[in-house]
């Protein structure tokens, strides 16, 4: 029988990844997708396999959660998601552009940088090639330091 | 590469304050529906206490003493890992106690979950359930009570192993002779509960 540790501790190593992955990608909605992914993850979490690497499971599911988001408001979330909240720069300046890359590429910068996945785990989170999840990745790159 | 760190990386991976009360927030959530199993840890005149909760009721009050995870962990491994914790969701329980410890309380009503409770070892701690407030029993008598008369030890066993403490009142049973037995929480402990219990506490 798997036995996984008490989900708590779970939540509490890996909450801050999620939490930044989700800012990045959904903005506002944040906190709704967030809730949503973790409650997703208690239900299934006894099911487990024990050696999985979890933070890659729980950023599989919130990028489900938040590509679920954003087929949702498709047309309000090009407002929304420049709409981010108020931060000290110069973080600001890094979200909002994060905020204007095309889903694909935010998805995967956002999983490599706020979710500290390695390439293989960008991809397979994405449902993507390793050499598709890197070119998402650099061209994502590539787009914010002009922004910046 | 080395040098400086790409400030890209740097905001990117900076921690945010909101993902804790994210969190919280969501363990709140999930104690009323998801999880089978909530926790918090409680100030008590006696030092910290553990409580544990499910949808039956109270699965664990222990007296912390070191890592509350060795608990946790035992608990995830042998009813389910799907814990959070909360201490809004341990509301009544911790009502109660405040009140016992205040003295306005004799007797616990908030349900506790005997599930896992089996055999001599339940009969044993639902005989010490029995023991009004103030009140004290030998282990003579709680074994007796149990259908076991000559099994004096190894209620004392059973009470050693209550999951349940100060709510299953173990500290009522002491030795016939007046000698205070032995308390898992210390004896220290056991003496103030009877010295609350007494009026002198």
């Amino acid at each position: 029988m798997a036995s996984q540790p008490p989900f708590q501790r779970t939540l509490e190593d890996h909450s801050d990844h999620v939490w930044r992955y989700l800012r990045g990608m959904v903005g506002q909605a944040a906190d709704d997708c967030f809730q949503e992914t973790f409650l997703a993850a208690l239900r299934a979490y006894p099911r487990l396999a024990e050696d999985s690497n979890v933070r890659a499971w729980l950023l599989t599911i919130a990028h489900r959660k938040a590509i679920d988001h954003l087929r949702r408001v498709r047309r309000e979330a090009a407002d929304e998601l420049t709409d981010l909240p108020a931060e000290p720069a110069p973080d600001r300046a890094v979200w909002s552009a994060v905020a204007t890359l095309p889903p694909r590429q935010r998805a995967a910068v956002l999983l490599r940088y706020a979710g500290d996945l390695p390439h293989r785990e960008v991809a397979a989170a994405i449902g993507c090639s390793e050499e598709a999840a890197r070119r998402s990745l650099h061209e994502g790159l590539k787009r914010l330091r002009e922004a910046m | 590469m080395s040098g400086s760190p790409d400030p890209i990386e740097v905001a990117l991976g900076a921690p945010d304050p909101e993902a804790m009360a994210a969190a919280r927030r969501f363990a709140d959530r999930a104690a009323l529906g998801g999880a089978d199993l909530f926790y918090a840890t409680e100030a008590s005149p006696l030092g910290a206490l553990l409580l544990v909760a499910g949808k039956r009721g109270l699965v664990a009050l222990h007296y912390v003493s070191g890592d509350i995870d060795v608990t946790l962990d035992d608990l995830a491994r042998r009813r389910s890992p799907r814990i959070v914790e909360s201490a809004a969701a341990l509301d009544p329980w911790r009502r109660e106690l405040a009140e016992y410890f205040d003295g306005t309380r004799r007797s616990f009503e908030a349900p506790l979950d005997w599930s896992e409770l089996n055999g001599f070892r339940r009969r044993v701690l639902r005989a010490t359930a029995a023991i009004p407030y103030g009140e004290h029993r030998s282990y003579k008598a709680v074994a007796t009570e149990a259908g076991s008369p000559a099994a004096a030890r190894a209620a004392g066993n059973a009470l050693g192993s209550n999951p349940l403490a100060i709510v299953i009142p173990c500290h009522r049973v002491r030795h016939t002779g007046g000698g205070l037995g032995g308390y898992t929480g210390g004896l220290e402990r056991k003496e103030s509960l009877l010295a609350l219990e007494s009026g002198l506490g």
